[in-house]
């Protein structure tokens, strides 16, 4: 048997969609321009399919400490937090963190993936159960798997389901750990925060909350979904990344208990991962900054969110069931996906393709993401793309 | 008091209703992604719809190595054996 061969009718699956044309799971973007500008091949894209939600990513406060970092404490670390040490910036950022979300305890870990593998690995023991959303992302499942605890599902955004699996626990329930995100990524949808924290308050457990497209984006101050809806306090840990709204690479956990701390020698991927190079750390402490000082970026992300999901709502497009950040537009098969993706590169908007079961419930979908560096014309020329796709009837749907 | 008749019976239910999309035969020994082409998060939909039916908590750790309805029933019902003593 081939080395490969197990994974034979995954390469015939992922044939299909590289035979003409751009292949949307291996897009190449030649060129980036700006926050919200590349180039494709020959075409030059407004890109639409990021998680660039503040668009940092060209800040010139974050380069030009980057900059700095890279002169002066060198390209990488070469090593872990444990076995190398740890750099001052490290720990300053930590205390940063800790500050901005007024909490006691906050980890740096080398990217978002392995701060929730880190985490909830270490914590989610054979003898532990957990609790988790559906829909929530695959670094949640495969920490779970990492930890070997024994895992519940319930149903997407469904409180009560969640209720009905804890009471099914008995008093199990108790010590369980709940874990849900903020925003989901595919369908831009919230979870049902408050409700959650109600079923904890009454049946005990502990609540990890994964603010990855949430962090930056929801909330007075932008620490997320927990802030918005004023309940902090009730969730243990909040998960989140540096790689959306902070705009470089890596992840972070902060506790209401200084006793997270403990997870630094519990955790193996935080033992064994080697730590965040310099530049990234300076440019993440640089947009945290930028995050606490300009409240309007997080205004003009809404705007903008606003004004693409209402634009498509009008045009007849089925799109997400919230406005947010991530508008989600349905369409019907992946042949009819995929002709619409490049259809839509054509038109000079870059969005991702997400097929099932990466999309859920068995859709296949176009997911736009916006950021507060769109200009109000960069998305009415996204939604005039999606117009002159509806009129050239590219879905092939038309009677 | 679960017998694995019932168990078996209800899973092929299930399965018929979450591949509304053909109507291949689903009997006990049908492989789950190769026959019949579900996809992972449609067998760990298939789990909840077990939960809910017999009101169990049933982990989605005893999917390891489950390939067909039967052994699905068989996983499920050592795990009930070993966490409940029931079956």
């Amino acid at each position: 048997m081939g080395l490969y061969d197990g994974f034979s009718r995954l390469a015939e699956e992922r044939q299909v969609f590289q035979g003409a044309g751009l292949n949307p799971f291996g897009t190449c973007i030649d060129e980036i321009y700006s926050a919200t500008r590349g180039r494709i091949g020959d075409r030059q894209v407004i890109l639409a399919g990021t998680n660039n939600y503040l668009g940092l990513t060209f800040d010139a406060d974050a380069i030009a400490a980057a900059q700095a970092a890279l002169a002066n404490q060198g390209t990488g670390t070469t090593g872990s937090r444990m076995a190398n040490g740890s750099y001052g910036a490290h720990v300053a950022l930590e205390d940063e963190l800790a500050a901005f979300f007024q909490r006691p305890s906050a980890i740096v870990f080398s990217t978002g993936y392995v701060a929730n593998l880190g985490v909830i690995s270490a914590l989610a023991t054979p003898k532990a159960t957990v609790l988790l959303d559906a829909d929530c992302h695959a670094s949640i499942y495969d920490a779970c798997a990492l930890g070997g605890a024994q895992v519940i599902r319930f149903r997407h955004n469904d409180a009560a389901d969640l209720e009905r699996r804890m009471q099914r626990l008995g008093e199990g329930a108790r010590d369980a750990l709940i874990i849900v995100e903020g925003i989901y990524s595919m369908l831009g949808d919230v979870a049902p925060l408050r409700e959650i924290v109600d079923i904890k308050r009454r049946l005990g457990g502990y609540l990890l909350l994964d603010e990855a497209h949430s962090f930056g984006v929801m909330g007075e101050t932008g620490r997320g979904l927990a802030q918005a809806l004023g309940v902090e306090a009730d969730v243990d840990i909040i998960l989140g990344t540096f790689s959306k709204s902070l705009a470089a690479i890596g992840g972070f956990a902060v506790g209401n208990d200084r006793a997270m701390d403990v997870l630094r020698y519990a955790s193996r991927p935080y033992i064994f991962t080697a730590s965040p190079s310099p530049s990234a750390i300076a440019s993440v402490r640089s947009a945290l900054r930028t995050i606490a000082r300009q409240p309007q970026l997080r205004e003009r992300l809404w705007q903008n969110a606003h004004q693409l999901y209402e634009g498509l709502a009008a045009l007849g497009y089925q799109v997400g069931p919230h406005v947010s950040p991530v508008i989600p537009v349905m369409i019907g098969t992946k042949e009819q996906g995929m002709r619409f993706w490049r259809a839509l590169i054509e038109a000079g908007v870059y969005v991702n393709l997400v097929l099932p079961p990466a999309a859920p419930s068995g859709v296949t979908l176009v997911r736009c993401s916006v950021s507060a560096a769109h200009s109000p014309e960069e998305v009415d020329a996204m939604i005039s793309a999606f117009a002159s796709l509806r009129d050239q009837n590219i879905l092939g749907t038309a009677s | 008091m679960l017998k694995r008749e019932v168990v078996i019976d209800y899973i092929l239910e299930c399965v018929r209703e979450l591949t509304p999309e053909h109507d291949l035969p689903v009997v006990p020994d049908s492989n789950l992604i190769e026959d019949l082409g579900l996809e992972s998060i449609k067998i760990l939909d298939l789990l909840m719809m077990l939960e809910d039916h017999f009101d169990l908590s049933i982990p989605i750790n005893i999917l390891i190595d489950v390939s067909t309805p039967a052994e699905l029933a068989t996983a499920l019902i050592t795990y009930l054996e070993n966490h409940h003593g029931l079956v």
